[in-house]
């Protein structure tokens, strides 16, 4: 079947990738390369599935696919509050704090304030998901303007460091951090489980969806809340990408042309392997480090998206 | 047996629905009639617990309908809105099996299968089955829809509009196919209808509805006639007997 | 010379700093949200303005070419490459609205919002290229502590720029009811909604350039106005016009005077407040919608 051979080819470009990363030009210093590159990869598969798998099921839920989860003001509030860190206590305490407590302080933040969000909204009669996002992105807008008016403020040089942290990258992932991302994603993994059977009847849109038996409040909230965990998951361990689920999940949708989510979930990740390696590939032999990854997939994510709104011939 | 019991709806400050009762009659087509903003489709959403009520109950079998699982009530009832425009890849049979949903979560068994292809067979749509829906005209995607709906296998269908944007002759198709369903398999079927005489010539009973109360229901011969259509409507409606329909004159 | 008994130090502060100052404000405070009330004419959506359509991102965009290419550009020739960009941007933005067949009201500024991220992505990549992320970041923020004597004359070239307006809106208006409506009307569509365009880019980029972003006023104030006095264009267009530089004003003496002696900038001030007021706009519509 000819998704099950694009599903395969899309597999083995990922491992490629993968390998030809970990092994390019490794030279001599083994020893030391290897195992460095082994975490960066292991960050690129995690970090991509998380920002795959979630956008694809925010894109079914809000029946959309020119939205994305970083939109709901997570990004914003993840700047936020690396430049506050820097603010109030000085860049060398961010690069000193202790990485697991400045880990799961951002997550919990993150995570908190999307709680909240979503309990603000779904309180109100009209639970209008467009109206959840926008409301998001207005919050973004208010931690950015206050996150911009500090940055202002603060030396260049403690700026580099807040620029840092601005972009995502590879290079100085954390090992321990992994280890705990990767338990968060995996039980967030086991509790999306069962719920994932739901996704191609909720892509019908709310009515059908209700008409069809699903507890459709329950289960959108619960999809909100996995998505939630999952963007700040991979936002606190390194950086926000805006654009790449939006990437990738399109690129998923245009390649399989299916409504089925077992395809879609499975190819936006490999996708997302395979651009997070490839890119990381270029930014360390191409750019030589000169540019962070995540300005390279966002420029090309949002250059690839005004293509879409502009050039393809469907209206959204 | 659906019933009704004194529901009512506001939206902000305005009323759309006010302390409504109704029974709805199994085995037979119910419509229900009325100006723009009268509450009718409010009232089928309500029904269907596509939207919550303020106040009131709706009762299936005795059990209010917020009691009962989700998906026990889906292969009870069935709702099939003003189709709307949905972005996704998918053919005609693919749409239909998901009627099976409520009873294979997904895993579709070779019973399902059956039940997909008598829905297909039923609204005539073997020879677009392979179609995408993105390709179909309205009328089609329609009939697409209700095949769903007779997948589903509910004992309550509910149809809000479903003549909308159709021409004459799929018009008349999906009511004859309605009339049927209703016939031979012995459902109940409740729609929202704009086109009185679609109501009058197809329906076995009608519920009028005026400012989000009932006015008048009843059989429809006891309820197609000017006096009726006066109050619901506020026109002066004459009304004859065409080859044993009762056909409303508003046109002038 | 002797102006009500103050000293020559004093004098100098009002013409050189205060007064700039204070005019910088009101034409600032007016421009932006005479825009946006003209943009919300055009797509007939109250929830767009030059923050929720891009405009202001291209602008930026726009910016920071000049910074690159032409470093010893003037401040004219800078406002004309904003200009460019802004314009494009915006107008790029329309024509996404038209293949847009989902037309809620909410949706549009998000699509806005999202266009506005993507060009900001092109402008970091950019900036990022060339190290001049913090140089951008400063035009992000709307600061009025910079103006003075010789730094804000360009904000006058907004003024005609708003008169022309005032006597187009109503013609807005129609345009913005749909093309065939317009024409309907004798009405030569796509000029009229090019002159809006036009204007919007003109004055967003002058203000960017003058004073830096002053996010959601262009959507907050035309959207009170139309609460107190519903939708009466012509007068509500002065009214947006007055309330608008009153805004900018009050904001300002707030950054001023809340930790004096230092100074919030007023991007953040209007930012805060302005973000504020939009939400309480938002639910308070979803609270009356049908």
């Amino acid at each position: 079947m000819l998704l099950k051979r694009k599903m395969l080819l899309l597999g083995l470009l990922a491992t490629a990738f993968s390998v030809l990363f970990l092994f390019w030009d490794i030279g001599t210093a083994f020893g030391y390369v290897f195992p460095r590159r082994l975490v960066k990869v292991a960050a690129i598969i995690l970090t991509g599935s998380c920002i795959a798998f979630s956008t694809v099921i925010f894109q079914t839920i809000t029946n959309n696919r020119i939205l994305t989860p970083s939109l709901i003001g997570l990004d914003s509030l993840y700047m936020l509050i690396q430049t506050a860190i820097v603010f109030v206590f000085g860049g060398r305490q961010l690069a000193m704090m202790e990485n697991r407590f400045h880990f799961v302080l951002s997550v919990g933040l993150m995570v908190l304030f999307a709680l909240l969000l979503f309990r603000l909204v779904f309180r109100m009669e009209q639970r209008n998901i467009y109206f959840l996002l926008l409301i998001g992105i207005i919050c973004g807008t208010f931690f950015s303007s206050i996150s911009s008016f500090m940055q202002m403020l603060i030396d260049p040089n403690e700026f580099s460091i807040v620029q840092d942290s601005m972009f995502a990258s590879f290079n100085n992932v954390n090992d321990d951090l992994l280890g705990i991302s990767a338990i968060i994603m995996i039980l967030t993994g086991v509790y999306a489980f069962p719920m994932l059977k739901y996704l191609n009847v909720m892509a019908l849109g709310q009515d059908q969806a209700v008409n069809l038996g699903i507890p459709y409040n329950k289960i959108v909230r619960r999809w909100l809340i996995i998505i939630a965990v999952l963007v700040s998951v991979s936002t606190a361990l390194v950086g926000p990408i805006t654009f790449l689920g939006l990437l990738v999940a399109n690129v998923a949708h245009q390649l399989f042309q299916t409504y089925r989510h077992s395809y879609l979930i499975i190819g936006a990740v490999l996708i997302s392997i395979i651009t997070l390696a490839g890119g990381q590939f270029i930014v360390e032999h191409l750019f030589t480090f000169s540019i962070p990854i995540s300005v390279i997939v966002n420029f090309v994510g949002g250059v690839y998206f005004l293509y879409l709104l502009l050039k393809e011939n469907r209206s959204w | 047996m659906v019933e009704v019991k004194h529901v009512s709806k506001t939206y902000g400050s305005k009323k759309v629905i006010e302390n409504l009762s109704v029974d709805i009659q199994p085995g037979k087509i119910t419509s229900f009639i009325g100006s723009n903003g009268a509450g009718k489709s409010t009232l089928l959403s309500m029904l269907s617990r596509l939207i919550s009520k303020d106040e009131g109950q709706v009762l299936l079998h005795g059990r209010d309908i917020h009691s009962i699982k989700p998906n026990d009530l889906a292969k009870e009832l069935s709702i099939l809105k003003q189709s709307n425009h949905i972005d996704l890849r998918i053919q005609v049979r693919d749409l239909i099996s998901f009627g099976r949903f409520p009873y294979s979560q997904g895993r579709l068994t070779k019973e399902d299968w059956v039940e997909i292809n008598k829905a297909i067979h039923y609204m005539e749509l073997e020879e677009i089955q392979e179609r995408y829906i993105d390709e179909l005209s309205g009328g089609q995607l329609q009939r697409a829809y209700i095949a769903m709906i007779i997948a589903q296998d509910t004992d309550y269908v509910m149809l809000d509009e479903p003549l909308n944007n159709l021409d004459m002759k799929h018009s008349v198709q999906i009511m004859k196919s309605l009339r049927k369903m209703v016939e031979e398999m012995g459902k109940t079927a409740v729609i929202v209808i704009h086109d009185i005489n679609f109501a009058s010539c197809y329906s076995d009973r009608i519920v009028a509805l005026k400012h989000g109360e009932i006015v008048r229901e009843g059989p429809t011969e006891e309820m197609i006639n000017s006096e009726m259509l006066k109050e619901v409507y506020d026109m002066d409606i004459p009304v004859q007997l065409i080859n044993g329909e009762r056909i409303c004159l508003h046109f002038k | 010379m002797d102006i009500g008994g103050l000293t020559s130090q004093q004098q100098e502060i009002l013409l050189v700093s205060r007064i700039p100052r204070l005019l910088s404000i009101l034409i600032a405070g007016m421009s932006m949200s005479v825009i946006g009330f003209i943009m919300q004419q055009l797509s007939r959506n109250k929830f767009v303005s030059p923050t929720t359509a891009g405009t202001m991102d291209s602008a930026r965009l726009g910016i920071l070419a000049a910074l690159i290419l032409f470093p010893t550009a003037s401040m004219l020739m800078k406002v004309s490459i904003a200009f460019v960009f802004a314009l494009a941007g915006t107008f790029l933005f329309m024509k996404i609205l038209d293949r847009i067949k989902f037309k809620d009201t909410i949706f549009i500024p998000l699509v806005g919002l999202m266009f506005g991220n993507i060009v900001g992505s092109l402008t970091t990549f950019i900036a990022y290229r060339f190290d001049m992320i913090q140089s951008i970041g400063s035009w992000l923020q709307g600061d009025f502590s910079m103006i003075v004597k010789g730094r804000y004359e360009l904000l006058y070239l907004s003024i005609p720029a708003l008169i022309l307006a005032y006597f187009y809106a109503n013609r807005f208006t129609i345009a913005g009811m749909g093309k065939d409506f317009a024409s309907n009307l004798g009405l030569q569509y796509k000029q009229i909604v090019n002159i809006g365009l036009v204007i919007v880019a003109f004055v967003s980029s002058i203000v960017l350039l003058t004073v830096g972003s002053l996010p959601f006023l262009g959507l907050i104030i035309p959207n009170i106005v139309s609460i107190y006095q519903g939708d009466h264009l012509q007068k509500n267009l002065l009214h947006t016009a007055l309330l608008g530089a009153l805004f900018v004003l009050v904001c300002d003496i707030l950054g001023r005077v809340l930790i004096f002696p230092y100074e919030i900038s007023i991007g953040l001030t209007v930012g805060v407040l302005g973000s504020g007021i939009f939400l309480f706009l938002l639910l308070r519509r979803n609270a009356y919608a049908s």
